[in-house]
């Protein structure tokens, strides 16, 4: 990946070559130990005041992916460049310090808060941790926090449960947002919503953008609500990305079989749709991240498999200006016609 | 033709702490032989409770106030419970969002499907076993002489959930219930769900009632759709007409909230800010008797807020909505 790099001041993040595996268990009582390949060298740079999105199906390795970048599970190996240091290697105090500059949003605002602990303390929490400003100061920044997620100053005194899942999903922004992080990682962030809350969340989302430069990870399942809202998409299957372009150019022409897969199954009804599902729908479900046999990992069911497929792993590489493909056949395969007329 | 299913006036209430609170208010609806009707809404709409009433499976607490249900005639409401075992499985049965709270974890998914054959048409072990086969090759699931003994933790989230469908119809229901059956799922999944869910009802001629909150599946499946909102419906129609002409403005911003694909042409649209449908659905209890829309609604005016939600207004053969302002409003 070097053509049309942005320059290095531009990268706030800067992930190289991250693997993350989990033991699985032994095959049989003698057998080798196996692992879950949950995140398989990945590398992806996030520029400041972007949002970057990663799509994928369960076992895809997106969440995996964000809770390593976020240092809440542990790397097998890999960078992860983080305002030009290597957070990677951190630890202790100086790791709860650098906590506070990247933060995180999960799907379900309903276990991720306390019960037992009223909404302004909640928000309050991570500023008391990190030693943040004056009491004085910590009290004012809470009230001003409530108010710019959407919510009444008299919501300071109320427990998560009094909240609906839109209120609580705010409360959870208003606390990921207290420590004025750069960048906030929203993992399905709005999936568990309803459709009519998501959108207030979305708008919320970009209205602090905006506002306050931020940068974000969101990672979704619904290309729809990921090409709403990301600069530059990446997708993922079984621990690799296999594709990763900025949106505009992605849902012009997306390059990998995987990727048009995940486009038929979200296109807008229509003749399109039907189009599209017919000839690129893969069939079945993600087959299991342990063990994957060798070569590349979309093999079992993409339609235009090859012997080599089978054999060798592609790497990401340069299908056009910004655009990274992971696919043998990226230049002989036809890619889908987005046109309406046919 | 007379309907599979006809639901008239149905009104399901709470009882409470506080007296008695309605859930669902005079819901309407009729579902022909292989066709499909949709229930659409956000969650705290009634859309899970009407399919519960309509199985009789409400919760404790939950007691229908008024109305019918009719499956083929019968009188679901009124059946006796020897009665109703003999509706449910055979006539009518639904499958749920969660596929693997649905399954029984310590038997095989032979043994699950085996199961409804051997209660509802005396088969034996071996002959259900053999026809459990045979529906999971219906439903797609590839190896079925090995699957039907395979345990649901041993199968994906898309197995699961085609072990369900085929569970839900091996006894040929004149109805089955889908409430959310893929939102659990992944989205190639999800797809191929309903691709397999109209296959099917091509082969039986099932009326299938979809509860979902995605109006794209809408789209794709249903014949007719009911909008609820608060526990009432307050748009109907065919699926086509209420799609291209919306006349509530709630399924008007139901629509326009939701961030669709744009591909090729459409693709300068795809990053405008969304819609907003501000606020949230008031709570059980929290529901006058005025529009129950009104504090959202962006149409509102002092009638909306003085008088009664109107009746569902025929506007023709193919659309009835419940708003006041539908026709001045109408795009």
């Amino acid at each position: 990946m070097s053509d049309a790099l942005p320059v290095a001041a531009d990268i706030l993040l800067d992930v190289n070559d991250l693997v993350v595996h989990f033991p699985a268990g032994r095959r049989g009582l003698f057998g080798k130990p196996s692992k879950v390949h949950a995140v398989d060298g990945v590398s992806f740079r996030v520029r400041r005041g972007t949002t970057f999105g990663i799509v994928g199906e369960s076992g895809s390795g997106k969440s995996t992916t964000a809770q390593a970048v976020m240092r809440l599970i542990p790397a097998t190996s890999g960078q992860i460049v983080f305002g030009g240091e290597n957070i990677a290697e951190f630890q202790g105090e100086r790791l709860r310090q650098a906590r506070r500059k990247f933060q995180i949003v999960f799907q379900d605002p309903f276990s991720s808060l306390d019960p037992r602990r009223r909404a302004g303390d909640l928000v309050r929490e991570p500023l008391d941790l990190l030693g943040i400003g004056s009491p004085k100061e910590r009290d004012a920044r809470v009230s001003r926090l409530l108010a710019e997620v959407g919510l009444p100053p008299q919501a300071a005194d109320l427990f998560p449960h009094q909240f609906s899942g839109g209120q609580r999903q705010r409360l959870c922004i208003a606390r990921a947002m207290a420590p004025e992080p750069d960048l906030i990682v929203c993992d399905e962030a709005v999936s568990a919503l309803d459709v009519a809350i998501q959108a207030q969340i979305l708008n919320l989302l970009k209205k602090l953008q905006r506002e306050r430069g931020l940068t974000y990870i969101f990672i979704s399942h619904d290309l729809g609500v990921i090409q709403h809202f990301c600069d530059e998409i990446a997708v993922m299957y079984l621990g690799k990305i296999v594709e990763q372009a900025p949106a505009p150019v992605f849902f012009s022409a997306p390059r990998h079989p995987y990727s048009w897969s995940l486009v038929a199954a979200a296109a807008p009804p229509g003749p399109l749709r039907n189009r599209l599902k017919a000839q690129f729908l893969v069939k079945g479900d993600p087959p299991s991240p342990v063990d994957p046999p060798p070569g590349c990992r979309f093999a079992q069911r993409c339609p235009f498999v090859i012997e080599k497929c089978r054999e060798e792993l592609p790497v990401l590489a340069v299908a056009g200006p910004s655009h990274f493909v992971a696919c043998h056949r990226v230049d002989e395969i036809e890619a889908p016609n987005f046109s309406m007329s046919n | 033709m007379s309907p599979v299913l006809s639901v008239q006036n149905l009104s399901v209430a709470m009882k409470g702490a506080n007296g008695i609170v309605p859930v669902l208010e005079n819901l309407s609806f009729d579902v022909a032989q292989g066709k499909t009707m949709a229930l659409v809404g956000e969650s705290g709409c009634g859309k899970s409770m009407t399919a519960l009433a309509i199985m009789r499976l409400l919760p404790e607490d939950f007691v229908v106030t008024s109305g019918k249900i009719l499956l083929d005639g019968e009188d679901v409401l009124a059946a006796a419970p020897q009665a109703l075992r003999g509706l449910r499985g055979n006539k009518m049965s639904m499958i749920f969002q969660e596929p693997m709270t649905a399954l029984n974890p310590l038997y095989t998914v032979g043994d699950q499907i085996g199961e409804v054959l051997r209660q509802h048409r005396g088969l034996g072990r071996r002959d259900a076993t053999e026809q459990a086969i045979g529906f999971l090759r219906a439903v797609q699931i590839p190896a079925a002489e090995k699957r039907v003994h395979a345990y649901p933790h041993q199968l994906s989230g898309g197995m699961r959930q085609r072990v369900m469908i085929a569970m839900a119809l091996a006894c040929k229901p004149k109805l089955l219930i889908a409430d959310e059956p893929t939102t659990a799922l992944d989205v190639t999944v999800q797809a191929q769900i309903f691709d397999l869910l109209s296959e099917l009802q091509d082969d039986t001629d099932t009326a299938i009632v979809l509860i979902t909150h995605d109006l794209g599946a809408v789209a794709e499946l249903a014949d007719d759709v009911a909008v609820l909102y608060a526990g009432r419906c307050i748009e109907k129609g065919s699926s086509q007409e209420v799609i291209a002409h919306a006349r509530h403005p709630y399924t008007r911003g139901l629509m326009a909230c939701v961030p669709h694909l744009h591909l090729g042409p459409g693709l300068a649209n795809a990053q405008r800010e969304l819609e907003e449908i501000p606020g949230m659905v008031p709570p059980l209890g929290a529901r006058g008797i005025e529009c129950a829309f009104m504090p959202r609604c962006a149409f509102a005016i002092e009638t909306c807020r003085s008088r009664p939600q109107p009746p569902l207004d025929i506007v023709d053969a193919h659309a009835a909505v419940s708003c006041w302002r539908h026709q001045e409003i109408a795009p």
